[in-house]
């Protein structure tokens, strides 16, 4: 369970989040939306502490993670997987020395285990095979399912993805939603995703969070979303003549 | 401003020399690194200091006209001058340029892809983990590089010299070993020492603590050469002031 308690965060001027509070719970896939710049992929560095915040704070587990040293936040770190917006994948590592790596600093696991977990990882994301290739080899969507990949060989109990499936062909993209939330259920994981995709949205969004004008706009589930009557996100939801289509048939 | 980049590369290097989480990936970093800064610059340093060690020693011998000094004098004033300061402050200054912009933007760009992000986010050490390999590196093998230029400075001279007809080699090699003091190797070691210490941590903060994107990264790695030339200048005196 992961609570985030009134969160500000500002660059300079710009306040991009102004007081976000929200609950992730476990085993479920928590999707936070919003407009390009809206500040989702801030709020999601909020949360792993890759930004500070200026006010409030991120819990785990009731344990205050905001204020906590390098070392009492290490064990928990440890359990957290990510994939960045730009994948981060470390580009003088092939593909299986990236997935290796967090097992080769943390795990006691044999040379081969730990190649059998690389395979393992890989065939979640289709990419069985591709172990040798190095990052710049890679095209953009091979290189988030690499991330995806290495973002789950610990066995995260927290997962955190920052759109897993931008610049993914429809067909990948609805397998990557699967794979994630598969994942949940096995490892009964609290998934965090920021995505812009509607399928997602619908397809895999337990909990729903909108940001708009860093605040906490709306929140709610899938089946929720599709009959709220709030604008903005109405706008946002229902930008295409397509989904306003769709809406009007439900 | 000074005291406030001063301060946060203390805090860095305290950051770099936190217990590493596993040793036996640090080593095969920190050999990766010494073949990365030791090997990869032999050939460079081995052809600057042989030229200037001929170079230098046709320049005394050109000082020198008084027939009352002996041409062993020659070899004397190079290996000293050679041993004290040439051959640690020019293979410091130009390491500065080759391995220091090559670690800052290696960090630097690390750090805008935000890989230096995701390694802390998997709990790691990421100063640790990415400079503490290159310092120790630096601190073994830039003052074996400094001893092989000591080396060919030495040699250098002695072919300068007798290409020249300034001095003859037997003339230039007693010069060379007469009076010899071992403790001013043992000076061009402790400035090896700190120069590779300066070298890799200035370049690997200025690498650290980029924002932005390629720009800003190459600008880094400027900033970063020219501040540890002056810091390697302004050590050497501080060595030598304490030294002799
Ligand atoms: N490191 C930073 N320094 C300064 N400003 C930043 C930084 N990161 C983000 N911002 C600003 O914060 C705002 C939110 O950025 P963020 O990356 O969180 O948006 P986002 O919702 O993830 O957008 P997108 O969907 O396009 O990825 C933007 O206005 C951006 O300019
Ligand atoms: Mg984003």
């Amino acid at each position: 369970m992961i609570e985030v308690q009134n969160i500000h965060k500002s660059f300079g001027d710009n306040h991009v989040l102004r007081g976000i509070d929200a609950n992730f719970e476990p085993g479920k896939i928590s999707l936070i939306i919003g407009g390009s710049g809206s500040g989702k992929s801030t709020l999601l560095k909020c949360m792993v502490g890759l930004h500070a915040p200026e006010q409030g704070k991120v819990l785990y587990n009731g344990e205050d993670f905001t204020r906590m040293d390098f070392e009492t936040r290490i064990p928990i770190r440890k359990e957290i997987g990510m994939l960045f917006q730009n994948s981060a994948l470390f580009d003088s590592m092939t593909v299986e020395q990236n997935i290796i790596f967090p097992l080769e600093m943390f795990s006691d696991m044999s040379r081969n285990e730990k190649i059998d977990r690389a395979n393992y990882c890989l065939e979640r994301v289709n990419l069985a095979g591709r172990n040798k290739l190095y990052p710049a080899e890679l095209s953009g969507g091979m290189k988030k399912r690499v991330g995806i990949a290495r973002a789950i060989s610990m066995s995260p109990k927290y997962l955190f993805v920052d759109e897993p499936n931008s610049g993914l062909d429809p067909e990948t993209a609805i397998l990557i939603d699967e794979l994630i939330s598969e994942l949940t259920d096995e490892y009964q994981c609290t998934t965090v995703v920021v995505t812009h995709d509607m399928n997602s949205v619908m397809g895999i969004g337990d909990y729903i969070l909108f940001l708009y004008k860093g605040q906490k706009w709306w929140e709610g589930s899938n089946k929720e979303i599709a009959h709220t009557d709030v604008e903005e996100l109405n706008n946002f939801v229902f930008a295409s003549p397509f989904m306003k289509a769709a809406k009007e048939r439900f | 401003m000074f005291f406030t980049y001063f301060g946060q590369y203390l805090l860095l290097l305290k950051a770099v020399f936190r217990r590493p989480e596993k040793w036996n990936i640090y080593w095969k970093e920190i050999i990766h690194e010494m073949n990365e800064i030791g090997v990869g610059s032999l050939g460079l340093i081995a052809i600057i200091s042989t030229f200037v060690g001929a170079v230098m020693t046709m320049q005394i011998a050109f000082q020198l006209v008084s027939d009352l000094i002996p041409t062993s004098v020659i070899g004397q004033i190079n290996r000293d001058s050679s041993i004290l300061e040439l051959s640690p402050t020019i293979t410091a200054l130009v390491l500065a340029g080759k391995v220091g912009s090559s670690i800052s933007s290696q960090i630097g760009s690390m750090r805008v892809t935000e890989q230096i992000d995701a390694l802390e986010i998997m709990g790691i050490n990421a100063p640790g983990y990415l400079i503490l390999p290159k310092i120790l590196a630096g601190i073994t093998m830039i003052p074996v590089l400094v001893i092989m230029s000591i080396f060919l400075a030495l040699v250098g001279g002695l072919a300068g010299g007798s290409l020249s007809g300034a001095v003859t080699p037997a003339d230039y090699i007693n010069g060379i070993t007469d009076g010899f003091i071992g403790y001013t190797v043992a000076v061009a070691l402790v400035k090896a020492f700190v120069f590779g210490f300066i070298i890799t941590s200035v370049s690997a903060f200025k690498g650290f603590y980029v924002r932005g994107g390629a720009l800003e990264v190459g600008q880094a790695s400027t900033r970063g050469v020219v501040i540890s030339c002056i810091s390697i200048l302004v050590a050497d005196y501080i060595v030598t002031a304490l030294m002799l």
